[in-house]
């Protein structure tokens, strides 16, 4: 009975899961038309208990604070202009140091556009591409400005991608994005001197100030 | 500019979000970020990590909107999800709270004075009502979990059940409060 993946719908739609069984419920989810449909219903449910909760103003500030920060934000990521292009490419790569040699060739060969970001680090003298596996990789200018290309699944709901730059075994955040269909390229917000090394992580939805988890991506040390 | 975004559905406007639409982030915020402050406060109990937990939960929206597309939810259910969620992380980062007396319905923190919505004033009166309605063991299993932040089975722990009855009291409880709140009307007008 406590096995039973189902019956832990009502309490996912709650939140009130510990961690790990958060998780397990997250890969059933994925595989279960019936818990997908039921959660929809007792979601909705969930958030009628949210509108249930006394009243409170929240102070005028706080609006601003998140408007701003959102505009600040704005530049980080960068939606991709062709990111139909690639997929196949992936999907049909199995070796995986095959991929990520196809996915970084990929790149040098689409890099027509000045005001691609990619472009804007691989154009100049001594940038480099490292590779992250078969996920793709990461391009490291000169000055140290670094953009990712990653193709990921988009993440869960309520669940962040974070980069770090890891360096002398110390994590820096280094961005959040959420992963779409094809391939996220994601400007790196920390400088990526050599011998750091680029990670991912799923965090909970806004970021973690140290990872959470395993980075699932790593790159190689940046040379 | 000059846009009048009050026209909008919630829905469109997060289709805007996901174009790096901030007034339409505005917008959305006007909308829900009372109850959302609401929420938060009432899982947290502490004003500035309510605070916070609306502002996390207000970014993910900014930086996730394209995410919503895909998923099954009204724009409203989707944006407090968030909130709760990031709420219910934060408390339960809040050591002290393990040890607090479990209480169902806690004093409101902030004033009646609010200034919201008409519409938003009658939902809540209506959930409520469905919540008094629910039998005390299910309605005590929804508040504590939801609105205290406790897991399943420190729910379990706390009321000296076996965790296949919590599960069960919230399963039926939230199914229940459903169909309340349909025959109330509610599901439609909770945008």
């Amino acid at each position: 009975m406590p096995d039973d993946p189902h019956s832990l719908v009502a309490p996912y739609a709650l939140d009130a899961l510990d961690e790990r069984e958060e998780k397990e419920f997250e890969q059933h989810l994925a595989l279960c038309e019936r818990c997908r449909e039921e959660l929809a219903g007792l979601r909705e449910a969930a958030a009628a208990l949210a509108v249930g909760a006394p009243p409170a103003a929240p102070p005028p500030e706080l609006r601003q604070r998140i408007l701003d920060q959102a505009r600040s934000e704005r530049e980080n990521v960068v939606p991709l202009r062709r990111p139909r292009r690639w997929t196949p490419v992936l999907a049909a790569t199995t070796a995986v140091a095959a991929a990520a040699a196809i996915v970084l060739g990929v790149w040098a060969t689409s890099l027509n556009n000045s005001s691609d970001p990619l472009e804007s680090v691989l154009s100049k003298p001594g940038a480099r591409l490292v590779s992250m596996g078969s996920y793709g990789g990461v391009a490291v200018g000169p000055d140290g400005r670094a953009v990712l290309a990653l193709a990921v699944r988009p993440a869960p709901m309520s669940k962040t991608y974070e980069a770090w730059v890891i360096r002398g075994g110390k994590a820096t955040p280094a961005g959040l994005f959420q992963g779409r269909a094809g391939t996220s390229v994601v400007k790196i917000s920390k400088s990526v001197p050599a011998g750091s090394v680029v990670a991912v992580t799923v965090e909970p939805s806004g970021g973690s100030a140290q990872p959470t988890s395993k980075p699932f991506v790593l790159s190689r040390p940046v040379s | 500019m000059g846009r009048d975004l009050a026209h909008f559905t919630d829905e469109a406007l997060l289709s805007l979000v996901a174009s790096s639409d901030d007034q339409a982030l505005a917008e959305l915020y006007d909308r829900f970020g009372g109850v959302a402050y609401g929420l938060a406060l009432r899982v947290l109990r502490d004003e500035a990590l309510a605070q916070d937990a609306v502002q996390e939960a207000f970014l993910a929206v900014w930086r996730t909107a394209d995410r919503f597309l895909a998923e099954r939810a009204k724009a409203c259910t989707w944006i407090l999800t968030l909130v709760h969620r990031r709420a219910v992380d934060l408390v339960r980062r809040q050591e002290r709270r393990r040890g607090e007396p479990l209480e169902s319905v806690p004093e409101p923190v902030a004033s009646e004075q609010v200034e919201e919505q008409a519409t938003i004033r009658f939902q809540r009166q209506v959930v409520q009502e469905a919540l008094r309605r629910l039998p005390p063991e299910q309605r005590e299993a929804l508040e504590l979990g939801y609105y205290a932040g406790l897991t399943q089975s420190e729910l379990a722990e706390r009321l000296g059940q076996p965790l296949g009855t919590i599960k069960s009291r919230m399963f039926t409880g939230l199914t229940r409060l459903k169909d309340l709140l349909a025959q109330a009307g509610l599901e439609e007008s909770l945008r």
